[in-house]
């Protein structure tokens, strides 16, 4: 990131101070799907929840673990929160400094992988905008964080990610298959709904 | 789990902050905003200002019961849970005509197996009728085979109404005298049975109106009856499953475990009403079942009644997106 780009952008991101909820702009519609970051964490999660939650059908209403996301997500983090949307992709809170950090709370570690990819996801369209980031996830349950840095290889795999996930959602729902997760998935009762 | 609220009295409905309480010169009741699923409204009900657009907000529909028990309508909140691409496929499956006759094949063949259930039931635990009984279910069972060669709704539905003449028909050889219902007529019901029956049905529709509110699915397209019919068809059409499980059962034992009596009911033959004890007593039988649960194989777990119509209504959005070909529930208990 060179200096003038990073002087517009920290004037960008300071603006940002004094409003709860904001925009940067950043292209994030792919030949209409819109990628998210939700949605390439629930590509690696399963492709039916990508493909329901894509279309716009959710059930999330009465979840316990929803509610225990939001409320660690309103407690803990309030002193911090920016609650930042980049173009739809909502992201739990940034730090300014030097480089701008990216923060994602999340309950466990059961999520791993899906939840680095979409912390990867924020940094790649943070860096097509040069933006300069570094991804950190928050555990706070176990009271642990853990950096997320993006290398060239990420940022195939993402590219790569991208045109799949665009290409579920724009086909037909996948068959709903049985997995460990289902039993805490929203979902579950949609999916395994035939006797 | 939210509760479903009925209010028998007449009183206002109002608001102060967040709560909404039911009041009357009698009795003061508080309605907890998080517990309610819906109301069901059978008395007189009047609102103080704020509290039909507060419970609107907050996703609860009212449903409305005129003095009779009959269903008169919703307050039905804004969609809120809007899956464009859902409304799109419940909508080519009424376009097209061989998927609406599909679809509503499968309400007919729904609401025809738990017919045959029921009847069943009673052709085994009742020597003295075992016969007839039978007889019936074996005609209901022919009329029923017949409905793959309609290739019309109408033929559809005339069928149907075969089966539920039928099965009218036996239930008249099950139940005494002051039970029969000789011709099922709907408004105004003519005899105890048919109060009955109009009752339940009525609760049934407006239950499973509730339900469809919380699924994405699209209540005013429908396929066995008429989008037009009425506003919310598509709880007609998911209603015929469950009218055999739930009201059907529920007069069984009302009748049989000779809950009611007299003072249950208002009236007479012709204009035949249930009267607010009868009412009571229906509704909370009505609300036992409900939350009566079942072993549920594809879940692996307990599920109540109720939930079995959301995962009715689920299954049917699982058909119109392509992804598993319906089939009705038919109850394997
Ligand atoms: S219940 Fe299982 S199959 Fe269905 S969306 Fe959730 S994780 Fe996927």
């Amino acid at each position: 990131m060179n200096n003038e780009a990073g002087k517009d952008n920290d004037c960008g991101l300071n603006d940002l101070e004094d409003r709860p909820e904001t925009s940067i702009h950043a292209e994030v519609f792919l030949d209409s799907v819109r990628i998210t970051g939700v949605k390439v964490n629930y590509y690696h999660i399963c492709k039916t929840k990508l493909w329901l939650f894509s279309h716009n059908i959710t059930l999330e209403k009465g979840d316990d673990n929803v509610a225990l996301g939001k409320i660690l997500h309103e407690d803990r983090y309030k002193k911090n929160s920016k609650n930042i949307t980049i173009d739809g992709i909502s992201i739990d809170f940034v730090k300014t400094g030097k480089r701008i950090e990216i923060h994602e709370i999340k309950k466990s570690k059961k999520m791993d992988a899906a939840d680095r990819a979409q912390l990867l996801f924020y940094l790649y369209y943070l860096k097509k905008r040069d933006f300069d980031a570094v991804g950190v996830l928050n555990y706070p349950l176990l009271n642990k964080i853990e950096k997320v840095e993006l290398n060239p290889e990420d940022e195939d795999a993402t590219e790569r990610e991208i045109e799949e996930i665009k290409k579920i959602v724009l086909g037909s729902m996948p068959v709903p298959a049985h997995k460990k997760i289902c039993s805490r998935c929203a979902y579950q009762e949609f999916c395994f709904c035939g006797e | 789990m939210r509760e479903d609220f009925y209010i028998l009295q007449d009183g206002i409905l109002k608001r102060k902050e967040n709560t909404v309480y039911f009041e009357n010169k009698d009795s003061r009741k508080i309605l907890p905003i998080n517990k309610i699923n819906s109301i069901f409204a059978y008395g007189n009900l009047s609102f103080s200002s704020g509290v039909v657009s507060y419970l609107s907000k907050e996703g609860i529909p009212i449903h409305f019961f005129n003095y009779y028990g009959f269903y008169e309508g919703s307050m039905y909140p804004r969609e809120t849970l809007v899956s464009g691409d859902l409304v799109i496929r419940q909508a080519e499956n009424y376009l097209n005509s061989e998927r609406r006759l599909c679809l509503a094949g499968k309400f007919i063949e729904g609401a025809c197996g738990n017919i045959l259930k029921n009847l069943r039931y009673y052709a085994r635990t009742r020597e003295d009728v075992q016969e007839a009984v039978g007889d019936y279910a074996t005609s209901i069972e022919t009329e029923f085979s017949r409905l793959k060669d309609a290739e019309t709704i109408p033929s559809m539905m005339r069928t149907e109404g075969k089966i539920r003449e039928l099965y009218y028909n036996a239930l008249d050889e099950i139940f005494p005298e002051e039970y029969r219902i000789i011709k099922r007529t709907r408004r105004p019901p003519e005899n105890k049975m048919n109060t009955l029956i109009s009752f339940g049905n009525s609760l049934v529709y407006s239950t499973t109106l509730s339900e469809i509110y919380n699924t994405q699915l699209n209540p005013t397209i429908s396929y066995l009856h008429e989008p037009f019919e009425r506003r919310f068809s598509l709880s007609l059409d998911v209603s015929e499953i469950f009218k055999p499980i739930l009201v059907d059962r529920i007069i069984f034992k009302l009748i049989n475990k000779n809950m009611l009596d007299d003072s249950c009911f208002r009236g007479e033959i012709g204009n035949m009403l249930l009267s607010e004890k009868g009412k009571k007593i229906f509704l909370k039988e009505y609300d036992e079942k409900l939350k009566t649960t079942i072993k549920h194989k594809g879940l692996n777990r307990n599920v109540s009644y109720k939930s079995l119509i959301r995962l009715e209504l689920y299954k049917i959005s699982k058909h119109v997106l392509g992804v598993e070909d319906y089939k009705p529930l038919v109850m394997w208990w």
